[in-house]
């Protein structure tokens, strides 16, 4: 079963519920694709860890062979390419590899170069492996090294694999939760928590996957994002309060799950219900 | 000389466009002839590069000078890279902007900003 936790926005407790539920599996493989700022790392310690790169191919233009034809600059959706004194120019950081403007040139000015665009460190945990994703200062998109990294998941013969991803709904969280049999969204008590949870809950829709939500730092009785599950009939598997302690234990990388027996019990239990929830379909 | 300006209508008074890449008109100003025209920005709806491809219209356009509150680094290598010169507008229509740059008023050159996303 491979669960994915995501969340609309950054700092709702994603990382916190999926290290979580990693510490209370029997196995698990944990999947890092919060390539900007993957931190499952600090709580699940990895040891043994080895690096690979992740590389790209992006379109090198060779002026001199040029003929201006325009072919590429029309064809390029993501606009990386632009027309200047009858010259294709290319803008390495708007481009998405596509290899289109190769295909179409027809005077072959166009070759492929490799990049680096990050890397992939697998390591070894208590109850199993740890891959993290690390996309390089300064690239634009994580895109390929979350390919990378649920390439990887795929070679694993595991019962369980957590997916920590990116906050937000763009491409990158589309790649990380396209494998995924159950999306955990992870969402705040406000108003603001709730116009991100429903960002998420339409892309989990959109994917056809079936979801769940935690909902985190709950400090008062009206609670928007309640009332968005509600609404929607979305399941409620597991509702935090808002604790300082919480946030101390978190704080210095702890494991709740490692370090009070009652969030090792609740943990438990949401890990339980997922399954369940999954094993209904 | 042809002039261009972001708008946000088709209106001499309408605002200028605060951004460049996604503004939703371009109003070009043909000096020679005292004709004006509007370019409808095709980049607006564009996931990304908008900068790039609306730079890519004022190009094809034949477009000297872009008067514009700011633009960013993408569109402003374009159009450095075809020589077309980026001023500061500093009024909030475009009629008054055209009059201001015409009347040799605005001359202060654009510092591109970091691409978003």
């Amino acid at each position: 079963m491979k669960i994915a936790v995501l969340s609309g926005k950054g700092g709702t407790g994603k990382t916190m519920v999926a290290v979580n539920l990693a510490a209370v599996a029997q196995e698990v493989v944990y999947l890092d694709c919060d390539v900007e700022e993957p931190n499952g790392r600090l709580f699940l310690e990895p040891e043994a860890t080895e690096e690979q790169t992740v590389k790209v191919t992006i379109p090198q233009i060779k002026a001199d062979l040029c003929i201006g034809c325009r072919k590429c600059v029309d064809f390029c959706r993501f606009n990386a390419l632009a027309l200047i004194e009858e010259k294709a120019v290319l803008f390495p950081d708007v481009c998405h590899p596509c290899g289109g403007c190769e295909l179409l040139c027809p005077v072959g000015a166009v070759s492929q170069q490799e990049k680096i665009v990050g890397y992939v460190e697998k390591g070894i945990i208590a109850n199993g492996k740890i891959y993290t994703g690390v996309l390089k200062l300064g690239e634009e998109s994580g895109v390929p090294i979350i390919r990378e990294l649920i390439a990887k998941s795929k070679q694993e013969e595991v019962k369980l694999t957590i997916i920590d991803c990116p906050p937000g709904s763009a491409c990158v969280v589309m790649e990380s939760i396209q494998d995924a049999d159950y999306c955990l969204l992870v969402a705040e008590a406000t108003t603001f928590g709730q116009h991100n949870l429903a960002m998420v809950y339409e892309l989990s829709k959109l994917f056809g996957k079936p979801c769940g939500v935690v909902l985190n730092k709950c400090f008062t009785e009206e609670n928007p994002s309640e009332e968005f599950c509600l609404e929607h009939n979305i399941p409620i598997l597991e509702r935090l309060t808002y604790d300082e302690e919480i946030g101390r234990i978190n704080g210095k990388g702890g494991i709740l799950a490692k370090e009070k027996a009652i969030y090792a019990q609740r943990f438990r239990q949401l890990l339980a219900r997922i399954e369940k929830e999954v094993s209904c379909l | 000389m042809k002039i261009a300006i972001p708008s946000e209508d088709r209106e001499l008074d309408s605002l200028v466009a605060d951004t460049f890449g996604r503004a939703d008109y371009f109003y070009v100003w043909q000096e020679e002839t005292a004709e004006g025209s509007w370019l409808d920005n095709s980049g607006i709806a564009m996931q990304g590069g908008a900068g790039i491809k609306a730079a890519q219209l004022l190009i094809d356009a034949g477009v000297e000078v872009l008067l514009a509150p700011q633009c960013g680094e993408n569109a402003a290598q374009v159009l450095n890279q075809a020589k077309i010169k980026l001023y500061q507008t500093q009024y909030a229509t475009v009629e008054e902007n055209l009059s201001a740059f015409l009347a040799g008023k605005l001359t202060m050159e654009i510092t591109p900003h970091a691409s978003r996303h």
